[in-house]
C-alpha cells in the first residue's frame, strides 16, 4: 500500500467513513464519561492505544489465526491491551480512574475496536492497521470531545473545570445527565448529516 | 450498600438505573435492532437471560477464583471469556433441544458477545461490591431493562415509520437517539422511589 491510499485511508476514518457519524457505532462505552471533557480525554486516549495495538498486533499475528476461533482471539488481545491501560490508570491517575469506573473495562466491547480488526486487522499488513487503528481511533475521539465540550459548557458553564460563561449563566443541567448526552450525539448527527454530507449523497445518486 | 434488598436492586436497576438509558451500555445493537418489535423482542430475550446467567457465574468466578489467587487485574479478560462460553454453551445447548427457539434466538446470541451491557453489568456487580443475592438481582434486573428499552423503542420506531415524516438527516440512527434521549428522560421520574447510590 503506497503512501497516498494510507493518507486516504486516514482521512476517511477521520470525516467520510468517521463511525459516529455515519453508522452511530462504539459509542457504548464512552458517551458515558462526556459530562467531563478531562474524563473524556483520558477515555479516548485509551481508546486509541486500544485501537492502534490490537489493530497491529492482530496483524502480525493474522496468518496463525483460525479462522473459527478469530473472534475469541480478537477479543482476548483487546483485552490484554484495556488491562494496561487499566493498570496504567491506577498507577498514575487513582482519582480519574475512580471517576472512570467500570468504563475503561468497557473499552473491550466497544465495536469500533472489534470492528477495525475484524475488517482490517486480519486481512492487511502491519503498516496499514496501525494507520487505520490510529486514524479510527482519532476520528471516533474528536467526535466524543467535541460533545463533551458541548455537555460540559451547557451544564455546568466551564469547559476543562475553568469556569467560562460568566456569573449569569444558569446550568442547564439536564446536558450532563443521561438524556443530554443522547440529544447532543443527536444534534451532532444530525448537523453533520444533513448539511456536511448532503452534496457526498448527491453525487452517489 | 449491604442492606439494599433483592427487591429494591431489582426494580432500580430496571428503572431509576436503566443500563441503556443512563449508561449507554449496550448503545450498539440497540440501535441497529430497534426498527422492528418482533427482533427487538428476541434480542431482548436473549440479552436479559444472558445478562442474569452471567452475572451469577462471574460472581462466583470472581469471588472464589480470582480474589483468592490476587488475580483481581485479569477480571476482564475472564469475564469476556466466560460470557462468550456461556453464549456458545447455550447456543448449542438451544439448537439440540429447540428447533423454533433456535430460529427465534439463535442468530442473535453471536451479537450478544460483544454486548457493552452484558460486561457492564458484570462490572458494576463488582465495584458496587454485591453479595451473591444482590448480584442476581442486579443481573435479572439489568438484562430486564435492557429489553423493556428496546422493546419500547422498537414500538415507538415502529409507529414512526408507519406515519411521520422525519427529517433526511435525522433518518435511521439521528431520531433513533432523539427517542431514546426522550424515553432517559421519561425514566427519569422513576428517580426519586430508588436509588443505588
Amino acid at each position: 500500500m503506497t503512501a497516498t491510499r494510507k493518507w486516504k485511508l486516514f482521512r476517511e476514518n477521520l470525516w467520510s467513513q468517521n463511525p459516529v457519524f455515519v453508522q452511530v457505532l462504539g459509542i457504548c462505552s464512552t458517551l458515558a464519561v462526556t459530562n467531563v471533557v478531562k474524563n473524556t480525554l483520558v477515555m479516548c486516549l485509551g481508546l486509541i492505544f486500544t485501537t492502534t495495538l490490537s489493530n497491529l498486533a492482530l496483524s502480525l499475528i493474522r496468518n496463525w489465526i483460525p479462522p473459527r476461533v478469530r473472534m475469541m482471539v480478537e477479543v482476548l488481545v483487546i483485552a490484554c491491551m484495556v488491562i494496561v491501560v487499566d493498570i496504567f490508570l491506577k498507577a498514575f491517575y487513582p482519582d480519574i480512574s475512580r471517576q472512570l469506573g467500570p468504563y475503561v473495562g468497557l473499552i473491550i466491547t466497544n465495536c469500533i475496536v472489534m470492528g477495525h480488526t475484524e475488517a482490517v486487522a486480519l486481512s492487511s499488513p502491519p503498516l496499514p492497521s496501525l494507520v487505520d487503528g490510529f486514524s479510527a481511533g482519532v476520528g471516533y475521539s474528536y467526535v466524543l470531545l467535541l460533545i463533551a465540550c458541548c455537555r460540559e459548557l451547557l451544564g455546568t458553564g466551564s469547559v476543562w473545570g475553568v469556569h467560562v460563561l460568566g456569573p449569569h449563566w444558569v446550568n442547564w443541567s439536564i446536558m450532563v445527565m443521561a438524556p443530554g448526552g443522547f440529544f447532543v450525539l443527536a444534534v451532532f448527527v444530525w448537523i453533520v448529516k444533513g448539511w456536511f454530507m448532503r452534496p457526498a449523497q448527491k453525487a452517489q445518486a | 450498600m449491604q442492606e439494599l434488598g433483592f427487591f429494591t436492586i431489582l426494580f432500580s436497576a430496571v428503572f431509576t438505573n436503566n443500563i441503556l438509558l443512563t449508561n449507554y451500555l449496550g448503545m450498539c445493537s440497540f440501535l441497529a435492532v430497534s426498527r422492528e418489535v418482533k427482533a427487538s423482542l428476541g434480542l431482548g430475550t436473549a440479552v436479559f437471560f444472558v445478562t442474569a446467567a452471567t452475572t451469577a457465574l462471574n460472581w462466583a468466578v470472581y469471588y472464589h477464583i480470582l480474589v483468592p489467587l490476587n488475580l483481581v487485574y485479569l477480571r476482564f479478560i475472564v469475564f469476556i471469556v466466560v460470557i462468550a462460553a456461556f453464549v456458545q454453551l447455550v447456543e448449542m445447548i438451544i439448537e439440540r433441544v429447540s428447533e423454533a427457539l433456535y430460529q427465534a434466538l439463535g442468530i442473535f446470541l453471536p451479537l450478544i458477545t460483544v454486548n457493552c451491557a452484558i460486561l457492564g453489568a458484570c462490572l458494576f456487580m463488582v465495584i458496587r461490591d454485591y453479595s451473591f443475592g444482590q448480584a442476581c438481582a442486579y443481573g435479572a434486573g439489568a438484562g430486564l431493562g435492557w429489553a423493556l428499552a428496546i422493546l419500547a423503542m422498537a414500538g415507538i420506531r415502529q409507529r414512526l415509520a408507519q406515519r411521520s415524516r422525519i427529517p433526511r438527516g435525522l433518518e435511521g440512527p439521528g431520531i433513533a437517539l432523539i427517542i431514546a434521549g426522550t424515553m432517559a428522560l421519561a425514566f427519569m421520574g422513576f428517580n426519586g422511589m430508588v436509588s443505588l447510590n
